[in-house]
């Protein structure tokens, strides 16, 4: 039985079991390896994504949940306004290392900017808190939600 | 910007065991001090390919212009392929928009690390390893541009001046470009003893140059060793016996076979493994085994069997590292004060989690994965394979975080001995808990020091260390007379000035656990051991801990610089508000010199606020200093991290913790300020990579002595210990 999603914009349809997380279909299934594996559990943040513009974590959302959902994935954030100022200003402040979490990151620190557009210091830790960064680019992520806040204002 | 590597090139013949010959004293750089091989001489067998200019191993320049840079060393994040390209692209005087990388292909021949002879990358050596080798290559591959071009106008070659990727004849105002010059600078012979450039008229050393790797990170781009996508793939994930050294007994795997999308189960002696046409079915496969394990000799082993061995055995005579003075004399002479710090084992928990994808095709196999060591993953493979190396290949991979778990090869043999079941091609992707349960560990360690003090001043320190040999393992040539010079590495040679010094080292082995290197590595245990009872010391003497310092500082002035300037930076010496306390640390670390300051409030239940962090860093010259500050802020975190929360048990021989509900990692909400201060210096380049994990632990450790009292002794933090004490 096919199933249909819109991810970034376009139509996608496969076959996958109703339970298997939106996590596996998008890397094993579709080859859309930029959301990335890192605990499976939700603990990490690597494989978030946006569903109608709202960060989720991937590794625990059935694909049944997100049908007829918009679905945004680091691959497709950046044709968004806020998407585009958030890779930039990370690419500015040079806020990655080895970047594997740093998909999660974006999409995160994207969906706060879209809800958020000048959020403070606690506003970023409460939206950020979830994601894990083992190389510790904290500092940079910091100043680079800010740097793309300022931004959007100019 | 990167494409992916060239075929395996052929294995080189090169006898570690001759090369190694030598005295192994004071560290990574003077314990290697080699012929210098093949790879770093501007001699290399040239690339032959039509229309491309290939003087050496490292540089490719074809007709266009465009310019190739083979990366020797890894991408994990440190920021490696841009120092590399930085530095090839100074003395080439390359046209830096015209730059392409490449990873390399196996090849210790043409690739190893000078200073392990291996491929591989760590231990912060890879700029200090590679400064003069690259140097050389880009100035010799820019002499014979040059020389083309003069030949062409018929001038002096000293009458020629290149920059940007092009080649000047001032006086006639002629210029051809690299591209232009490539055919007739691939017909001479690479000239000898090329002079490099002087650093004072470096145009791209020095500056905060963008990284080569960033721009694919931002967008998904950029493809890992767990993104490999082989056409025909199929996904597999596997358990391991959760106790060390154990085998499968049995495996129940109807139920599992009936779940949709689960096409195979591997059974081995140690592992089991579920095939699938996605990870999903590979992972609810895994899950509906019935595994039963042969638990073997280790099943009774704890933690508490653990440290009784290693305490003991830190009670015996250890092999004497380095003796100055008279140690016996010192330690009659004054007051004596005597302690013990120990250090927990450790897991990488690398983000990304362990992963191989496998191609066994019975006369040959490929391999996919991210890893450290790139020669000795082709070699352990063909070892797995049952084949020839030169039937090996491998694709190397951006990597997403290594921190010494890469250095292994043991997740590529696991895969290929699953793949060797398999028809066609296996991605083998570790679960989180796997990862963890079946780390490489860093070690623990257990650390003796005695010291006397009379009128204020140290007069003997002895300190030894009693711990794994990593080194004995991973490079048996390395470890000689007993001494692992990673596990001694910044105590045997100290800044201190001691009039009265020994350091001793004990190998000790934990049953049952396997050890092996940990961003940091031996440093962290010995800059934390000194560093704070350093601060014990000084409060025996009744002095401030960075006054104390000081004293004994008079013969490195470097690392005397970095303490002051941190203390000054950190507003040292500042009254503050009551339980926050700042906390100093020094370490002449990978011929880095650095100093933290931690600032850090310890709340009534024992609770750490991180307020504020100082470092000072003198590295000598930055290659690019924008990637030095963020290795810093970065290997804060990281030491941070393990000081806090750092502690893999063990109970009935198996791993407690599992994923990071229990394995706990600092989120953002818990950042300190991070203040790097880096130090202008024209000095050989230090190492950067493990320096800044080093330092955090032991100033928060003497940040929270200074705020409570509590002379913590072990790692991680005990908040009981360090909770507000009830007035009776």
């Amino acid at each position: 039985m096919a199933t249909n999603l819109t991810i970034n914009g376009e139509q996608k349809s496969f076959d996958a079991p109703d339970d298997m997380p939106l996590l596996w279909v998008l890397r094993d299934i579709l080859g859309m390896t930029g959301t990335k594996f890192g605990c499976g559990v939700a603990l990490c943040g690597a494989c978030t994504v946006h569903v109608d513009g709202k960060a989720v974590r991937s590794c625990l959302l059935p694909v049944s949940a997100v049908s007829g959902r918009a679905i945004t994935t680091i691959e497709g954030v950046g044709t968004t306004p806020v998407g585009a100022k958030v890779q930039k200003a990370w690419l500015d402040l040079e806020v990655i290392q080895c970047g594997y979490c740093q998909s999660g990151q974006i999409m995160s620190a994207a969906a706060l900017l879209a809800s958020t557009p000048t959020p403070d210091d606690s506003d970023i830790d409460a939206a950020m808190a979830g994601n894990i960064c083992r190389c510790g680019t904290y500092v940079r992520v910091r100043e680079a939600i800010k740097h793309a806040a300022s931004e959007r204002q100019t | 910007m990167l494409v992916a590597a060239s075929p395996a090139n052929k294995p080189s013949g090169l006898s570690r065991r001759n090369l190694l010959a030598g005295a192994f004293v004071g560290g990574f750089m003077f314990a290697f001090q080699l012929p210098v091989r093949a790879a770093n001489e501007p001699t290399q067998p040239p690339d032959t390919t039509e229309g491309k200019f290939a003087p050496n191993a490292f540089i490719r320049i074809d007709t266009t212009g465009k310019t190739t840079l083979v990366m020797p060393q890894v991408e994990m994040g440190q920021g490696i392929y841009t120092a590399i390209a930085m530095i090839l692209a100074e003395e080439l005087d390359a046209d830096y928009a015209q730059i392409t990388l490449q990873h390399a292909p196996p090849s210790d021949k043409l690739y190893g690390n000078p200073i392990f002879i291996i491929q591989a990358t760590g231990g912060s050596t890879s700029v200090r390893a590679f400064w003069k080798p690259l140097r050389n290559a880009g100035a010799t591959a820019r002499a014979m541009l040059v020389q083309a071009a003069a030949e062409q106008w018929q001038v002096e070659p000293a009458n020629c001046t290149a920059s940007n990727g092009q080649v000047m004849h001032a006086a006639s105002g002629r210029k051809l470009s690299y591209g232009e010059l490539c055919d007739a600078a691939g017909k001479l012979t690479p000239p000898k003893d090329v002079a490099l450039k002087d650093p004072k008229d470096f145009s791209v050393i020095g500056k905060p140059l963008k990284r080569f790797d960033t721009p694919d990170k931002v967008n998904g781009k950029t493809i890992y060793g767990i993104d490999a996508m082989v056409p025909g793939m199929t996904f597999a994930t596997l358990a391991q016996c959760p106790v060390f050294g154990g085998k499968l007994a049995k495996v129940d795997d109807r139920a599992a076979k009936k779940i949709p999308g689960v096409r195979q189960i591997v059974v081995l002696d140690d592992l089991v493994a579920v095939v699938g046409d996605h990870m999903w079915a590979a992972r609810s496969g895994l899950e509906a085994l019935d595994i039963t394990w042969d638990e073997g000799p280790n099943a009774k082993i704890s933690s508490k069997d653990i440290w009784a061995h290693l305490r003991a055995a830190s009670e015996t005579d250890g092999v004497i590292a380095k003796s100055v003075g008279d140690i016996a004399k010192g330690l009659a002479t004054g007051e004596r004060i005597d302690a013990s710090y120990e250090m927990p084992f450790l897991a990488h928990a690398t983000m990304e989690p362990l992963n191989c994808t496998v191609h066994f095709k019975g006369d040959s196999c490929e391999v996919w994965t991210g890893t450290q060591i790139m020669s000795r993953v082709q070699s352990e493979a063909a070892k797995a394979a049952g084949l020839p190396i030169d039937k090996v290949t491998v694709n190397q991979h951006m990597i997403g975080g290594g921190f010494g778990r890469r250095l292994e090869p043991d997740m590529v043999v696991a895969a290929v001995r699953i793949a060797k079941q398999v028809n066609g091609p296996v991605k083998v992707v570790w679960t989180r808990e796997e990862d963890i349960q079946h780390d490489i560990y860093r070690p623990v360690y257990r650390d003796n020091i005695s010291a006397t003090l009379s009128n204020g001043k140290v007069v003997g320190f002895k300190y030894k260390i009693a711990g794994s040999a990593v080194i004995a393992r991973w490079l048996p040539p390395a470890f000689q007379k007993g001494i692992d010079i990673d596990a001694i590495d910044s105590a045997a040679d100290q800044p201190y000035d001691f009039p009265h010094f020994q350091c001793e080292y004990v190998r000790v082995e934990p049953p049952a656990v396997p050890t092996g290197f940990w961003r940091g590595v031996g440093p962290n245990n010995n800059v934390f051991a000194i560093e704070s009872f350093m601060d014990e010391l000084a409060r025996k003497a009744g002095k401030d801990p960075v006054v104390f310092r000081r004293e004994l500082l008079g013969k490195a002035p470097r690392m005397l610089a970095a303490l002051n300037l941190a203390a000054e930076k950190a507003n040292w010496g500042q009254p503050l508000p009551a339980r926050v306390g700042r906390g100093v640390s020094i370490q002449p670390t990978f011929d880095t010199s650095i100093a933290t300051v931690v600032e850090a409030e310890i709340d009534s239940q024992g609770e750490i606020r991180l307020r504020q962090v100082n470092v000072a860093v003198d590295t000598g010259i930055a290659v690019n200093p924008d990637t030095i500050m963020a290795q810093i802020e970065g290997g804060i975190v990281f030491g941070l991290t393990a000081a806090l929360y750092g502690d893999i048990t063990i109970e009935k021989g198996r791993v407690q913790q599992s994923n990071f509900h229990d394995y706990r990692m600092l989120r953002i909400d818990q950042m300190p300020k991070i203040n790097v201060h880096l130090i202008k210096s024209g000095e050989a380049p230090g190492g950067i990579g493990e320096c800044g994990v080093i330092g955090g632990p032991p100033a928060l450790r003497n940040a929270i002595y200074a705020a409570t009292g509590v002379a913590l002794r072990r790692m991680p933090i005990d908040r009981d210990a360090i909770a507000e004490r009830k007035k009776s």
